[in-house]
């Protein structure tokens, strides 16, 4: 029997760590601030007090030396989860995720495994500029070895989340700030729903198709799912029905879900909050392209993304370069109008 | 070396318009942030009002900038933090910018592309970053390029102490005393790295002590009083000056608000800034001024609102100023 509830998504990440501390006596939590604090961004709240600090380990700030030890902990059978607190910091560490944590499975012919999970925030809108708002998901999906989570709702994260702690290889676990449910920062209330008490697994690379439509597929990731969602009502009142996917995981990415829906609406919209050079845009457009000898588009493949900008502080610039909810609809709106050039499509 | 009457005024008046500052921008920035104007539920939006996004300020640390800075002439260059206000207005950054950038606007130091972590002022060669321990390399390559170019020039990195725990600092300080660069590094002990507290995360009292390890001097100051600081560091500029290589300064300081505004600052005991602010810096070197005959009753009233009036102007200013164009976050990516 299992109740359920209405959590944030920092509530739901925090049960899953407890729920599998509960259960496995190997996993414990390193990071800056995760213990008295709870984390900045609420992933660990509670845990000290359940766990001890033994478990909940905060840490000096020397992301080199503890996500080091994440990996070194791992190889001798530990299970870590470590936080790093914006992604954005990823540059004084970025050796040991790239370089190590990453490689060393391969690198020793799969006979170490590295359990580690490593949580870390993403995302801008509330206006903390270009070296605390990036998302960067594209940067550890393009190295091979991670496992890329990205989650758009508290139920998907718990569930995805007792799903990394299990699995037996890094997985990258990157929540949105402006989804997390924080009471100091604005948040889109789709991202906290229902979530069970007890504990429960959601295996990566596998896509939800978060809403229904047969106009155009919007495919998209963590908390621009949220705005699609959002668009999409607002397409609808205007009789365009659109189709929105939450990858839920880059790495594996669930290709065959966005082929079947593209095949459906002949339309695709990629809405993504990443740079837009050498990123998720370019990656789905590619696997689009190369199966248009089974997908047959109706318009050309539009893309969505921050420009390749840095993020900028201002206001009116940080909302220009990221993609909102009004930008989708519009974006949509052309998609619909547009054209295949003659002879190329059916 | 002595403070001259002059010196002591300077550091006076700045530390009194840096406290202003600090306790203007606290109340600003609450603007816009807390409800019934902001999303329901909420307690606090940090992305609303007139300056989003997150503030750290620097109310009872101003000693560490004044007596370093008063050593400095327009040519030495200071990086600072991601709390970097009181470095800023001790280098001379001008005040009216430096707030225009933290309201993004666009007559801001970097036309509102930075924000308050991110200040960038090349004329009097001050910088900052949001990254912990990003202050170190940098000063060590102002100090290079003055020693390259055959100038007494000087560099300070100011960093935390929870930042001495960063690969850039022990990197940094190697470096800096191989090639005998001009550089002092400065450590602002608050004894607070967000939430955890210096005893937690850094196995030794002193991180001066460290200084050793790299063959410079360590120097310590262990209250936070800008006299103390003044005269702490002046060998440490001579010997940069004198081409002699780089100093380790610690010097042990007091956060009197939260990591950023809007902390709740549940890790903090109830009592610590209350006590803290028994030694205030500012009412101390009042004192002495007073003592030595320097400041009168009056005169230390003209100085008060003499810097708040600068501090209120360049808020003013930041207010009427005008937001860029949407389309100007295309701009400036590359030179």
């Amino acid at each position: 029997m299992s109740t359920t509830r209405k959590l944030t998504m920092a509530q739901a990440i925090s049960e899953a760590i407890a729920q599998e501390m509960t259960r496995d006596p190997n996993v414990f939590v390193m990071g800056e601030d995760i213990g008295a604090y709870g984390g900045i961004f609420g992933a660990t709240g509670g845990l000290l007090d359940k766990f001890g600090p033994d478990r909940i380990m905060d840490t000096p700030i020397s992301e080199t030396a503890f996500i080091g030890t994440a990996t070194g902990a791992a190889a001798a059978g530990l299970r870590p989860i470590v936080e790093l607190m914006f992604v954005d910091f990823f540059g004084v560490c970025m050796d040991q995720i790239y370089n190590h944590l990453a490689k060393n499975t391969y690198m020793a012919g799969g006979n170490i495994k590295l359990p580690v999970v490593l949580t870390t925030a993403i995302g801008g809108g509330y206006n903390d500029a270009a070296q605390h708002s990036q998302c960067l998901y594209a940067t550890f999906a393009h190295m091979p070895g991670l496992k890329v989570v990205v989650p758009s709702n508290a139920y998907d994260a718990k569930g995805l989340m007792i799903q990394a702690i299990r699995d037996d290889n890094p997985v990258m676990f990157m929540y949105h700030k402006g989804i997390m449910g924080l009471p100091w920062m604005a948040y889109f209330e789709g991202s906290s729903n229902e979530v069970p008490e007890a504990a429960y697994t959601i295996p990566f690379g596998q896509a939800k198709v978060v809403r229904e439509g047969q106009d155009a597929t919007i495919v998209t990731i963590s908390q621009m799912v949220q705005k699609a969602l959002l668009a999409a009502d607002e397409l609808a009142r205007e009789g365009i029905n659109a189709e929105v996917i939450d990858l839920r995981t880059l790495v594996p990415l669930d290709r065959a879900t966005v082929l079947k829906s593209v095949a459906k609406t002949g339309r695709l919209l990629i809405a993504d909050e990443d740079y837009l050079g050498f990123g998720l845009t370019g990656e789905i457009s590619a696997i689009v392209a190369e199966n248009l000898d089974t997908v047959v588009l109706k318009a050309p493949i539009k893309r969505l993304a921050l420009p390749n900008v840095p993020i900028p502080y201002s206001r009116p610039l940080e909302q220009f370069v990221i993609p909102q909810v009004k930008g989708i609809v519009e974006a949509v709106q052309k998609l619909m109008q547009a054209r295949m050039a003659e002879g190329i499509t059916a | 070396m002595q403070a001259s009457p002059e010196i002591l005024l300077w550091m006076y008046e700045t530390m009194v318009e840096i406290r202003n500052y600090e306790e203007t921008m606290a109340n600003v920035y609450l603007e816009g942030k807390l409800p019934p104007q902001i999303q329901k539920g909420l307690a606090f939006d940090i992305g609303s009002g007139p300056v989003p996004g997150e503030m750290h300020l620097a109310a009872g640390q101003e000693p560490v900038a004044v007596g370093v800075c008063a050593h400095l002439k327009k040519e030495d260059t200071v990086v600072g933090t991601h709390r970097p206000h009181h470095f800023a207005i001790a280098k001379g950054v001008p005040l009216d910018k430096m707030t225009a950038e933290m309201f993004g606007k666009v007559t801001g130091l970097g036309k509102g592309k930075g924000g308050h972590m991110h200040l960038f002022d090349p004329e009097h060669k001050f910088s900052c970053s949001g990254i912990i321990g990003a202050s170190l390399p940098p000063a060590c390559g102002a100090g290079l390029a003055a020693k390259k170019m055959g100038e007494d020039w000087v560099a300070i990195a100011f960093f935390g102490e929870g930042a001495a725990n960063q690969g850039s600092f022990h990197e940094s300080l190697n470096l800096a005393a191989l090639w005998r660069l001009p550089v002092i590094f400065v450590c602002e002990d608050n004894k607070w790295a967000i939430s955890v507290p210096k005893s937690n995360a850094t196995s030794i009292e002193w991180v001066a002590d460290r200084a050793s390890a790299y063959g410079m001097p360590g120097i310590k100051v262990a209250n936070n009083d800008a006299l103390e600081v003044y005269e702490a560091v002046a060998p440490a500029i001579e010997r940069a000056r004198l081409g002699e290589g780089p100093s380790l300064i610690e010097v042990k300081t007091d956060r009197y608000l939260g990591h950023f505004q809007g902390d709740p600052e549940v890790y903090r005991p109830k009592d610590e800034v209350s006590n803290l602010r028994k030694n205030d810096p500012i009412p101390k070197l009042a004192a002495l001024l007073k003592s030595r005959g320097l400041m009168t009753d009056a005169e230390e009233g003209v100085i008060v609102a003499r810097a708040k009036q600068r501090v209120a102007d360049a808020f003013a200013f930041a207010r009427q100023s005008a937001y860029p164009a949407a389309q100007d976050a295309l701009n400036d990516v590359f030179a």
